[in-house]
């Protein structure tokens, strides 16, 4: 079935639009009616604890049910679970960051850590053995996260195919003059060179790779809502990223590929030592691109976030316009690195592909 | 204690990854200076083999943020 008109009209992207943001509006003011006393006994509570920068780091790069917006603001997102009596689904709001436990149709839920649901039996204690049986499918803020970056991909790349449709043999305007050289410097740059004859077939997947993780990168950069989650720094996503690139290089690996790793051209007695070792090579060269990228953005982050906790550390205002001048500066390298780590997975992904595919050998 | 051990792993770490994209970094530099037609190339070559020095430290990086 062809789902293309969905996507034509420009009147459908706006409701899209309006759509998510009026979700997210009827969501942040439910958290709104939280109770106050609890928020201000809450700040007292927070000025005896020491400040501990490692805590508060890990806290932010993580994933987590609800998306923090400022102070004790934060926006209730969907938990899905899964549990050997059925599914139970309900607003993380219910945990009230943490501090009540949800009773749900099934069990009873508590939020250990911010981050895992963990059934709590009758004594109130957490039963490890019924927990297991948990399978957690909610909407973190990974999730939504990811939910908004193709979002916006989707409506950059519609309405620039419309305008490919539409203007036929002209000159590009607008969101295409901007795009075009990108996706050009994609294909010349990147496809052509290292797949070479048939690179063509490919190219949806590598514009895919490229546009999801820079886009990606960039909402983590921005500091406050939209952004500000740790989406490509999560190796479940950068796992499942590459798990793509292994799977599409080796249903694409023709016979000299196959050969290269089961008949290398050395003598019959070093194939005990060399086999091995090439199909290690199938697995440790997407599990690199995995590590890659998790590495680089979760470094970048936990970077600029020891920069502002400086600040705390040593509670002192003098130290604040130093700190500052560092974040900025940190940003400012983490944007080209953004699109660095883009490019680089775009290219060995190609680099694997142009591996599998070379004929002559 | 482990925490700062592991932060002594991730200085060393970063002393490789250093040494190695200098010496590519440099190498391509020479390479530039000298045939600069070839430019386009030299560079995406040096930019592949600093991307893989710098998973080699990255894999060490992440070794030392699970002992933080």
């Amino acid at each position: 079935m062809d789902f293309r008109h969905f996507f034509d009209s420009k009147k459908i992207s706006f409701i899209a639009i309006f759509a998510v943001l009026t979700t997210f509006s009827v969501a942040k003011a439910t958290t709104y009616a939280a109770p106050d006393t609890a928020a201000a006994t809450g700040y007292e509570a927070h000025a005896d604890e020491e400040f501990e920068p490692t805590k508060v780091i890990m806290e932010h790069i993580s994933d987590a049910h609800d998306w923090h917006l400022w102070g004790h603001t934060s926006i209730p997102l969907p938990v899905i679970l899964y549990t050997d009596k059925g599914f139970e689904f309900f607003l993380s709001s219910a945990f009230h960051h943490g501090e009540h436990d949800h009773p749900g149709k099934h069990y009873t839920y508590r939020l250990v850590d911010k981050k895992k649901i963990k059934v709590v039996n009758a004594a109130g204690a957490v039963d490890e053995e019924a927990s297991k049986n948990v399978w957690d499918f909610s909407i973190t803020k990974n999730v939504a996260s990811m939910f908004l970056s193709v979002i916006v991909l989707l409506l950059i790349f519609t309405s620039v195919a419309r305008a490919y449709k539409r203007r036929e043999g002209k000159a590009p305007k607008g969101l295409q003059s901007f795009l075009e050289p990108i996706i050009l410097f994609v294909r010349d740059d990147i496809a052509r060179p290292n797949i070479g004859h048939g690179y063509a077939r490919f190219m949806p997947l590598l514009l895919t790779i490229f546009f999801f993780i820079w886009v990606n990168n960039l909402l983590g950069l921005i500091p406050i809502f939209p952004g500000a989650a740790n989406v490509t720094g999560n190796i479940a996503v950068t796992f499942v990223l590459a798990l793509i690139v292994l799977i599409v290089v080796n249903v694409n690996g023709n016979k000299y590929y196959w050969k290269h790793i089961l008949m290398p051209d050395v003598p019959w007695w070093l194939y005990p030592i060399m086999i091995p070792v090439e199909l290690v090579g199938v697995i440790s060269k997407p599990f690199a691109l995995m590590i890659r990228l998790f590495a680089n953005i979760t470094a970048g982050h936990i970077i600029i976030l020891s920069l502002i906790s400086l600040i705390f550390v040593f509670k002192s205002l003098a130290i604040a316009p130093v700190s500052l001048a560092f974040v900025l500066f940190m940003n400012v390298l983490e944007l080209l690195v953004a699109a660095l780590q883009a490019f680089i997975f775009t290219l060995l992904t190609a680099l694997f592909i142009g591996m599998a595919v070379e004929e002559h050998h | 204690m482990v925490g700062s051990i592991a932060a002594i792993g991730a200085g060393l770490a970063v002393i490789g990854a250093g040494l190695g994209i200098g010496q590519v970094g440099g190498k391509a530099m020479e390479g530039i200076a000298r045939q600069p037609e070839a430019a386009s190339k030299i560079q995406t070559a040096m930019i592949i083999a600093a991307a893989l020095i710098e998973g080699a430290a990255l894999f060490a990086i992440v070794v030392s943020l699970m002992g933080l």
